[in-house]
């Protein structure tokens, strides 16, 4: 809910460095992005796919680009043309209202009419469901001491035990707001991991919690939501919102996504989250299942909704195998890339730097100033960069300028570390500069070049799992969902391959090696 | 024939002081003669073979190689005519034995089977059975068939004229001997004109018709064994050839 997960650090840098802006979307291409967790994720894959389903537009999916602040700047300068947002987000965060408000219909029409004029953004109609928070108890208690709205608590409020979120805790909107609106006072509040609330309530460590009421772990324990009858927390409805060029450039698309009005509620947000999260659901699966229940795909003759099927550690594994796959390759192509690039510079540079002894020192200074900068704020940096902008290309280029230094340093080494006398041996026998390079020094240099570049691509598979924050995909992705949805499994299915990855691609280097470095030596 | 006229060879030290490396020096060496230039460390040999291969560029003075100044000749083509032999034999040691003696013919594009013959005959000329030690490589090899290998090297494209830094410095006494033996019976064949940096006098005078003796980067004297032991030019000779002998007759 709102910007409640997610990596702030990054969104921090971020915020300022997309402000440079980057190239306009064009032609029958249509970009969809998402924040950074299922929800959002799951809205955004819907629409892209109603969208290819009823029209000749090709979707671009930005997904999990990030938080709040980098997604919405994403929007406001072109890189993607809608993602969803919600309506209390529009009003506190993006335009900055202090003023409280409980009335869904009024934040909503505020919003739609304050975006459309400062943002030239479009909000189209809602989904219908509100992300807002909410308290939830364990619904055993809540029967038995007839527990049904906040202002119930208040008859027991010296005993109760509250294990609250520490962002909830923090905010205006969460705990201390709520406890002057309704004039609570509770007996123990203290701050809990989100993730580990369900289990403190169930178990009877804690009375209640703070959740949002489209949680997808609400299903899977017996817990019950407090009705907010003062109407204290703000409404969070969520709806597409769209950059007014692309829906001028494109008028079928606001009616074709409001097809999407109010067809779902909290419940069946609920259910969806809870088939991605609980059930490991693809998100185009997920997606699909939703479309076709509620006729907005022709082809129903494809695949009927996602089964509720709870599996175990097999089907997870045999569910991963194919977006495993799709992501190894994305990874590979992510590492290749930028490897293949760095060796085409480096290696060259470094026989220059060899006959440039004076310089060589200073750009391998400088190679190595690159690799002190944080792996993410390096990504980062190249957002902002034109062409670059969010994704592949910028993921391509930080693991490139990664990848630089160990190359060139070898190569510079191993072409250096070439007896004094065979040099002197082969320019007194006759050979050419050129012919001397080629027949003797980078045939000795071999296995220190290759040494650095097996050490770049280990490096480079390495850090490529951080591309996901930057919407390039690769094993990361599943790292970076999983560690938001606090999910073990999603993170090993992505830092399992990304390890075997990199010792497979290093044990195929060293049989290159092996191959590359001439025999009679070692 | 190869002459040196008045030929020196200056630097500068880190700290901005001239070093004179070579000094004047004038000096001939006929054709199919074998010249040795001996002398202290330091004591400007081998910066002199090394000007005349253009390892080393001159200060001043004219080398001529049959009349053309060195300068004036690729570069090139200048080292592909004159065989380069170093102390530590100089082969390559990611190629094999076959590889470093033809390297230059497959660079000069001869055909490989012509390649192949060349150094097939100069391997049984150095003493090295082709059928044996063509596939090894240099780290398979003994000081003594490395140094074998590098002469059989040098002579791949048949030059003119070969130079030899040191070529038996690193051997122990008993190789070098037998190597001694063998060079005396391949100049006898190949007929080259021969420059040899030694510091040993013993072998200077085995292996070569005149013997240029330098100290301080100055050619002192230059002449056959019985012209030095006859009449000395300085104090210096007379020393150098005392105390060498005193040195090396016994060994």
């Amino acid at each position: 809910m709102r910007s409640p997960l997610g990596p702030r650090l990054l969104t921090l840098g971020l915020v300022g460095l997309l402000a440079g802006g980057a190239l306009p979307q064009g032609g029958g291409a249509i970009t969809i992005g998402s924040k950074n967790f299922t929800e959002n994720r799951l809205l955004a894959e819907i629409m892209a796919q109603l969208i290819e389903a009823h029209s000749d537009l090709s979707v671009d999916r930005r997904i999990n680009l990030g938080g709040t602040t980098v997604v919405f700047s994403a929007l406001r300068n072109g890189e993607i043309d809608l993602y969803p947002e919600y309506t209390g987000t529009g009003w506190t965060i993006h335009l900055g209202i202090t003023e409280r408000v409980s009335d869904p219909l009024r934040a909503y029409l505020r919003v739609r009419r304050e975006f459309l004029r400062r943002f030239d953004i479009q909000w189209l109609a809602p989904f219908g469901f509100s992300n807002s928070y909410a308290l939830a108890v364990d619904s055993s208690v809540a029967d038995s001491l007839g527990l049904r709205a906040i202002s119930d608590l208040k008859g027991y409020q010296d005993h109760v035990r509250a294990g609250l979120s520490h962002e909830f805790l923090n905010r205006n909107d969460g705990y201390p707001g709520l406890a002057q609106a309704y004039g609570l006072s509770l007996g123990d509040v203290r701050g809990m991991e989100h993730g580990l609330a369900y289990e403190a309530l169930i178990s009877g460590r804690v009375d209640v919690i703070d959740t949002w009421t489209t949680d997808g772990k609400l299903l899977r324990y017996p817990v019950t939501i407090l009705d907010d009858d003062l109407g204290f927390f703000p409404p969070y409805h969520a709806a597409p919102i769209v950059r007014r060029a692309t829906l001028d450039r494109h008028p079928e698309l606001a009616p074709l996504l409001n097809r999407l009005a109010f067809t779902i509620d909290d419940e069946r947000m609920r259910q969806l989250n809870y088939q991605v999260e609980e059930e490991g659901g693809p998100f185009a699966e997920v997606a699909r299942g939703f479309l076709q229940s509620e006729g907005l795909l022709s082809d129903t003759a494809r695949r009927t909704a996602v089964t509720g099927e709870r599996g175990g550690l097999w089907a997870f594994v045999k569910a991963r195998a194919r977006p495993t796959l799709h992501l190894t390759l994305q990874h590979l192509w992510l590492t290749g890339m930028a490897v293949l690039l760095a060796i085409a510079l480096a290696v060259p540079l470094g026989i220059w730097l060899t006959r440039r002894r004076r310089i060589a020192g200073a750009v391998l200074g400088a190679a190595g100033v690159v690799q002190t900068v944080p792996s993410l704020a390096l990504l980062a940096f190249m957002i902002p960069i034109p062409w670059l902008g969010l994704g592949a290309r910028s993921a391509i280029a930080a693991l490139f300028l990664y990848a630089l230094l160990p190359i060139l340093r070898n190569t510079v080494t191993g072409i250096n570390g070439v007896d004094a006398d065979l040099l002197e041996a082969a320019r007194g026998m006759g050979l050419r500069d050129r012919q001397i390079l080629t027949r003797v020094e980078l045939p000795l240099a071999t296995a220190t070049i290759m040494a650095g570049i097996r050490t770049s691509t280990v490096i480079s598979i390495g850090i490529a799992t951080l591309a996901a924050f930057i919407g390039a995909g690769g094993l990361g992705d599943p790292i970076v969902t999983g560690l938001q949805l606090n999910d073990t499994n999603l993170i090993l299915a992505g830092a399992v391959p990304a390890a075997a990855l990199a010792l497979i691609v290093d044990g195929l280097l060293g049989m290159a090696e092996k191959a590359l470095v001439p025999k009679g030596l070692g | 024939m190869i002459a040196l006229d008045k030929v020196s060879k200056s630097f500068e030290d880190d700290e901005g002081r001239t070093i004179v490396a070579v000094a004047d020096v004038s000096l001939q060496v006929a054709d199919g003669e074998t010249l040795s230039l001996i002398g202290t460390s330091g004591s400007g040999k081998t910066t002199t073979l090394k000007l005349i291969n253009r390892l080393i560029e001159p200060t001043g003075g004219r080398i001529t190689v049959n009349g053309d100044d060195v300068q004036s000749v690729d570069v090139i083509a200048l080292r592909r005519r004159m065989g380069y032999v170093i102390q530590t034999g100089g082969l390559f040691p990611h190629m094999t034995v076959r590889h470093n003696v033809g390297l230059l013919c497959e660079l000069e594009r001869w055909p490989s089977d012509r390649t192949a013959a060349r150094v097939d005959e100069l391997l049984e000329l150095v003493n090295l059975p082709p059928g044996e030690f063509a596939g090894r490589y240099p780290r398979d090899l003994s000081g003594g068939q490395r140094q074998r290998v590098g002469v059989a090297r040098a002579l791949a494209l048949d030059p003119p004229i070969i130079l030899m830094d040191e070529p038996f410095g690193a051997l122990d006494p008993i190789t070098r001997e037998q190597l001694h033996g063998e060079f005396l019976q391949l100049e006898a064949q190949v007929k080259k004109t021969i420059i040899l940096v030694t510091h040993d006098l013993a072998e200077a005078f085995l292996l070569s018709d005149r013997v240029a003796i330098m100290n301080r980067g100055q050619l002192i004297q230059i002449g056959t064994e019985q012209e030095l032991r006859e009449h000395p030019a300085t104090p210096f000779v007379e020393q150098f050839l005392q105390g060498h002998m005193g040195t090396h007759a016994d060994a």
